[in-house]
């Protein structure tokens, strides 16, 4: 057992993350915000030349694709990552970056499609299989002021049968992984709020010296790296337990969605709990357009409601017991 | 990353297994809490027993008389011990948890002799004289004085929070050796036999109703110079070893323990009537069940990546202030929810209907006293800021 990273992983890592800092940096985020955050497309095509969709197509395994995502996250990246990458087994566009997949979870009658108008295709989770859909056969109604700047929202009024691309269990098994690489995302969107809370507790002075001098924001810092942290062992262990590499007999679907559970269940918390508390550390800057304090904040919203939100599992990980 | 354990480990955990699977059904039932005599003996048969079979000090070293046992293989032994209810390693904490470890880095080959195999054979229990009245978080600040005087130390002070205090043979103390440097430079850490004249030991009745803790009150009690450990001033460096090893494995078993005890609410909840229906048809109530159960399985797992790094490093990091302050939290929810399920049941510490709710009343009492003991939350949280986040020491 060594559930630290080993060099390949480190260097997976590092790669991720000094990629998407040279390609990725929040100024451009920014200003997608005033063009209706529609999806960079040759951003795009960046990510898939880094083999951010086709990475398990490729042979690598979740743990590799969680500490992507998992930089994805920190870098604050929109457009619908996890549903292309979900779909690139299927999907040759998707797959090189030349499709953008969007997903709607159809298990309820009411809900509400994400960058619409980025879309090439559409997945869609059904109880009973798992489809893909044309947009353009789709009636949407978009809303004027999304939540999330960056994530365009539309309320999904007629949704087509489309094609099904594999059975229930097919369908489960996508949306476990699904669940699994967003609670990733979400790790990293709270490692990002910690660096940015922590810098600027350093740099603000109030009475005559950092406010990160005081207990009172210190303990707030140090309540969201406990949170960041336990949500990395859970994310790590849900991906290192469905490769499952080694001669050690495996676990079966039911206990490894119980592990992805945990990993949503806690990374949906402390996501919407590190971004809170990072706009509370900045204090007035903090309510402010311009600080991206509340970019996490509204992202990690947008991310708890995908593949069941942590209410949801949590009362599913009950029931399972 | 991996999760997967080596032919060897798997091979020390089955054996280890069917050791338990003999041993456990022959232990005679656990004494009367209030039974100091009867729980003392109980404690120390049961690491004779480890001890004959080569399971005492698995993580001690072997040219200590330990089993010289990999981080892998300690929490092995820590979740096998667990799952088979086999009895905690109750007076016998200090010794393999503190004193023992300090006494492996620190004492000379004479002192270690002596205290180690007395400490692997369920010999000798153990005592920690840390906290005083005046000294908590600020352990640093403790003012029980020893001076020197011939051969011997003087010693004059308090000392409080004393585990097991009346029942042990030695006590790990802390003492001022000079009170005219800064504070961390004038203390040495000595090994002290309990029951030496001058000395008063008077149980401390906690809110849990027992008397686990004890006062020490030390009245000119003389100890040999020969009984430090370490340089003279030196105790504090030689303290911080043994608070690092507290911090890293000392949880593991409680933890294990709570994932049952969260486990059982689902089950109680279930035999639970009200409002005329079952207490699990509360959406609420098994929400919230379900997300403490899901936060124990993440600590599992934290403790998984604590372990590696122990393994790589030889040192548990900050990942253990982590791990604790996390576990004294979700600990004191878990104690919550239970009570508002038992509702009016959790009014006796003691089982007063047909349910086994015993184990969760007390608990919650329990765990009040983790936000408490082995450093408080709060100094936690200072440890993980400056530590880690690197950020200012000023208070």
């Amino acid at each position: 057992m060594d559930f630290e990273l080993n060099e390949d992983e480190q260097a997976l890592q590092e790669g991720m993350r000094t990629f998407l800092a040279g390609r990725h940096p929040l100024n451009i985020a920014r200003a997608n915000e005033e063009t209706g955050g529609a999806v960079d497309r040759f951003m795009w095509s960046a990510l898939a030349e880094m083999g951010v969709f086709r990475m398990r197509v490729d042979g690598f395994g979740m743990t590799e694709t969680v500490l992507a995502f998992e930089e994805l996250g920190r870098a604050l990246v929109n457009g619908p990552l996890v549903a292309t990458h979900l779909a690139a087994g299927d999907n040759l566009g998707a797959r090189d970056g030349k499709r953008i997949v969007g997903m709607v979870e159809a298990t309820e009658p009411w809900t509400v499609i994400e960058h619409f108008d980025s879309l090439d295709d559409v997945i869609v989770f059904r109880e009973h299989g798992f489809y893909i859909v044309d947009p353009a056969e789709m009636k949407v109604v978009r809303a004027e002021r999304p939540l999330d700047a960056l994530t365009p929202v539309a309320r999904v009024i007629s949704l087509p049968e489309g094609d099904l691309l594999g059975d229930g269990d097919y369908a489960r098994e996508r949306y476990r992984n699904g669940m699994v690489l967003t609670a990733a995302y979400q790790l990293g969107l709270c490692l990002a709020t910690i660096d940015l809370a922590r810098d600027y507790a350093m740099q603000r002075e109030q009475f005559g010296k950092p406010i990160g001098s005081f207990q009172a924001v210190k303990h707030m810092l140090a309540d969201m790296l406990t949170k960041a942290e336990v949500t990395r062992a859970a994310v790590y262990a849900a991906a290192v337990n469905i490769d499952c590499r080694g001669d050690v007999s495996c676990e079966d679907d039911a206990a490894l969605l119980q592990k992805a559970r945990v990993a949503k269940i806690m990374a949906g918390d402390s996501a919407l709990f590190c971004g809170k508390t990072c706009i509370q550390v900045h204090g007035g800057m903090g309510f402010t357009w311009e600080v991206d304090a509340q970019r996490y904040w509204k992202r990690a919203c947008v991310l708890d409601t995908h593949f069941g939100n942590s209410d949801h599992h949590a009362a599913a990980f009950a029931a399972a017991l | 990353m991996d999760l997967q354990f080596t032919e060897e480990e798997n091979q020390f955990r089955h054996d280890l297994k069917s050791w338990l699977s003999d041993v456990i059904p022959t232990i005679p039932p656990e004494p009367h809490r209030d039974d100091w005599a009867g729980r003392r003996a109980w404690d120390t048969a049961w690491q004779r027993m480890l001890f004959d079979a080569g399971y005492a000090g698995v993580n001690w070293p072997k040219e200590y008389g330990g089993r010289g046992a990999t981080p892998a293989e300690h929490l092995i032994f820590l979740e096998e011990t667990e799952r088979a209810h086999a009895p905690y390693v109750g007076q016998n904490f200090v010794g393999l948890l503190h004193a023992g470890p300090t006494l492996i880095a620190e004492a000379t080959a004479e002192q270690k002799a002596f205290h180690l195999p007395a400490i692997l054979k369920g010999e000798h229990i153990w005592c920690q004289g840390f906290s005083e009245p005046g000294a908590g978080s600020d352990l640093a600040s403790l003012s029980t004085r020893a001076h020197r005087d011939g051969d011997d130390y003087v010693i004059n002070g308090q000392k409080i929070w004393t585990s097991f205090g009346h029942t042990a043979d030695y006590c790990e103390m802390l003492v001022r050796t000079d009170p005219d440097v800064p504070k961390h430079r004038g203390i040495s850490w000595l090994i002290v036999p309990m029951g030496l004249p001058g000395m008063d030991v008077r149980p401390l009745r906690t809110m849990e109703g027992s008397t686990e803790f004890c006062e020490v009150f030390f009245d000119e009690v003389r100890v040999p110079v020969a009984n430090r450990v370490g340089a003279e001033n030196d105790g504090w460096r030689v303290t911080m070893v043994t608070l690092s090893f507290e911090r890293g494995t000392a949880f593991i078993s409680e933890m294990l323990q709570s994932m049952e005890l969260a486990r059982d609410l689902a089950t109680l909840a279930k035999q639970v009537t009200r409002n005329g229906a079952s207490a699990w048809d509360d959406a609420g109530l098994r929400r919230d069940i379900g997300r403490i159960c899901a936060e124990l399985e993440a600590l599992w797992a934290l403790t998984k990546r604590n372990v590696s790094q122990a393994q790589r490093t030889g040192l548990v990091g900050p990942g253990g202030n982590v791990f604790k302050l996390a576990y004294a939290e979700l600990r004191q929810r878990l104690g919550d929810t239970a009570m508002h399920l038992l509702d009016r049941a959790s009014l006796s510490i003691d089982e007063i209907g047909e349910l086994p709710t015993h184990a969760h009343v007390h608990g919650r009492i329990h765990a009040l006293s983790l936000g408490i003991a082995a450093g408080t939350s709060q100094v936690q949280r200072n440890i993980v800021a400056e530590r880690i986040l690197g950020m200012p020491k000023d208070r």
